[in-house]
């Protein structure tokens, strides 16, 4: 920016010396650590898939819920992570069904917050 | 205070909706505290949707009343399963769980409980006689003071942080780094934005601290799912047995835990969880029996009970008068003051002078309601301990996709949440602390602009920032503080000891 001796890429260009100088001070500390370590659940199936079902179910929502709307989307995510968790068929819908209901409504009908219809537009109250 | 704003005050909270919220956030705070895994900073990023159409003062009380509730109901838990309920009760977990084994569980939940009330109270004792105290002399500060806050507020946060204050200062830098996108800077030119139109207007920071605080908490509930809740047997009968005993025995030390909360508390950066941790560490060196500490003793989590409690609303003092949040709960309230209208800064105290005492009233009523439903709570503690978290965590991260998305009703905000969730656990797990981050990610706007309008004001000139009498001392004293860590680590090389990277 003419004129002014502290323009707007000063503030991100002190930001990223620092980040230099401590990334380089932490590495130089940390030699005798190994490079990459997994944490003890990576040994249990459940905890994997269930960390993995998190990312996805929450990026499945990002892409798919304006088209396939709230119901839908977020039925079907909880029961994927109600059922990778070890929660039974019998708990499962109910809750999952319930749980849907209710945060809709209540954040819909109560807050005003316009969650998508998608596909079901039509039947939207 | 005059009378008369005291009496509207005391009408705008003894309304019957909001003393519905105020009773309504107390069961999920207590609920949150209680189950592990669940935080008090969560239960207020997952309020923040909720409160949004809510009037100021219901929506202010219902953060107040659900975070007192969840750090007393975080002790819980440490007796039963030898897990604290929020990371505010980590300190006295293995005590308490002693204590249980040794059938004194009733106790530790009732040490728990009172020592949380008289410490909450002493806390927003604190805060309504200090706060406005602070305000009239902020009431003076220009520029170069607020910037010299700033800086104090954001080297305290890295120094207070548990661990290596190296990572610290990286998890500043990434916060200071998210608060530099986007147009809003003092210059109006676009920063990180790659043209995007969602990135423009910079990045939000609910979605971020739902996803840094809640999501970041599921992932690690997640993948600790295979590990079954072993619950301890404790008979409780009434909780209130003894505990006049223990006030009379234990004064010092409940005034120990509570001044020090209250001050670490409104140290920037630094909340519940730390000020538990020193108080017990403190309470240990200044006992007469430190041999006891570790095998059930009930001084410590006295101390440290009472201390996390007050460190709440020590919090609240920096954040009303500077807008400088004391710890990651007021991190996120300060954002709701200023959608709400009630925009933190010395002038709070004029121009919503009825509001604010409203809060007040309410922090201490919290604190009261925390006898009777803590009560409940311990009774009911082994349903809500038995709640499964295969159901649960789910429901949770429903609810915070809809809280994500509510912000700015776009789903870009659920994107943003996933992703500093992802952030958040891994910096947890690799021993960086997220709370100067959050620090980082608030304070880096106000950081940025007081510089720069400093600058402006005085030519360029760096000295301008000693030149007057606050100021100056403000930047000594942060000069001072922050050469302390310098020097002792140049000490200790010259002496041949290996500095501060072998403390994990």
């Amino acid at each position: 920016m003419p004129g002014q001796k502290f323009g707007p890429a000063w503030f991100p260009g002190l930001i990223a010396v620092g980040l230099i100088l401590c990334g380089g001070l932490l590495a130089a500390r940390s030699r005798k650590d190994v490079l990459v370590a997994f944490p003890a659940w990576i040994r249990s199936p459940r905890a994997v898939a269930g960390v993995a079902s998190v990312v996805a179910g929450l990026l499945f929502y990002v892409l798919a819920a304006d088209w396939l709307g709230f119901y839908l989307t977020a039925l079907a995510i909880q029961i994927v992570w109600m059922r990778i968790l070890g929660a039974s068929w019998r708990l499962t819908l109910p809750v999952a069904v319930l749980a849907t209901i209710v945060i809709h409504l209540s954040f819909y009908k109560l807050l005003r917050i316009p969650l998508p219809w998608g596909i079901f537009e039509r039947f939207a109250f | 205070m005059t009378a008369s704003v005291l009496s509207q005050a005391l009408a705008q909270v003894f309304d019957p909706y909001v003393l519905w919220v105020i009773f309504g956030s107390a069961l999920f705070g207590l609920f949150v505290g209680a189950v592990p895994g669940l935080t008090a900073t969560m239960a207020t990023a997952l309020l923040v949707p909720v409160t949004f159409f809510m009037p100021p003062v219901p929506a202010i009380a219902s953060i107040v009343t659900a975070t007192a509730m969840a750090i007393f109901a975080g002790d819980i838990p440490s007796c039963f399963l030898r897990m604290p309920g929020t990371p505010a009760s980590a300190a006295y977990t293995d005590e308490a769980y002693a204590m249980t084994k040794k059938g004194q569980g009733e106790i530790a939940l009732g040490a728990g409980l009172v020592f949380s009330v008289i410490g909450g109270l002493f806390g927003t004792a604190v805060l309504i006689a200090a706060a406005p105290a602070l305000a009239e002399v902020a009431l003076k500060f220009s520029s170069f003071e607020y910037f010299w806050l700033v800086i104090l507020g954001l080297s305290s946060a890295v120094f207070l942080a548990i661990g290596n204050p190296l990572k610290g200062v990286v998890s500043l830098l990434l916060g200071l780094l998210v608060s530099s996108v986007g147009l809003d800077n003092p210059a109006g030119h676009p920063r990180f934005t790659f043209g995007n139109a969602e990135l423009a207007g910079g990045l939000t920071l609910i979605p971020i601290m739902i996803g840094m605080f809640a999501v970041s908490e599921i992932l690690r509930g997640v993948a600790a799912i295979d590990k079954p809740w072993e619950m301890a047997q404790a008979k409780v009968g009434n909780v209130f047995r003894g505990m006049w005993g223990l006030v009379k025995k234990y004064p010092l030390q409940t005034l120990r835990g509570s001044v020090l909360g209250t001050a670490i508390g409104a140290l920037p950066g630094a909340g519940a969880d730390i000020a538990a941790w020193m108080s017990y560490a403190m309470s240990k060196k200044f006992s007469k029996e430190p041999q006891k500490f570790g095998t059930g003793h009930v001084e410590g989590i006295i101390e440290a009970g009472a201390s996390n409690n007050s460190a709440l609303a020590g919090a609240w003092i920096p954040a009303l008068v500077f807008g400088i949040p004391g710890d990651s709960i007021t991190a996120i309230v300060i954002g709701v003051l200023y959608i709400k209208g009630l925009n933190p800064g010395p002038t709070i105290f004029m121009n919503n002078a009825v509001a604010l005492y409203a809060i007040f009233i309410v922090f201490i009523l919290a604190n009261l309601l925390m006898i009777p439903l803590g009560v409940a709570a311990i009774k009911s503690a082994k349903q809500m301990l038995r709640a499964p978290r295969e159901l649960l965590l789910p429901v949770i991260l429903l609810f915070c996709i809809v809280g994500a998305f509510a912000i700015n009703n776009s789903v870009f905000g659920v994107l943003l949440m996933l992703a500093f969730g992802i952030v958040g656990y891994l910096m947890e797990e690799n021993g960086f602390p997220v709370a100067p981050a959050i620090l980082g990610m608030v304070l880096g706007a106000m950081l940025e602009e007081n510089f720069i309008s400093s600058m402006i004001k005085a030519d360029g000139r760096l000295t301008a920032f000693f030149e007057r009498p606050i100021a100056g001392s403000l930047g000594i004293l942060t000069l001072a503080v922050l050469s302390v860590p310098l020097i002792r680590a140049f000490f200790r090389t010259r002496m041949g000891v290996p500095g501060g990277g072998a403390k994990q």
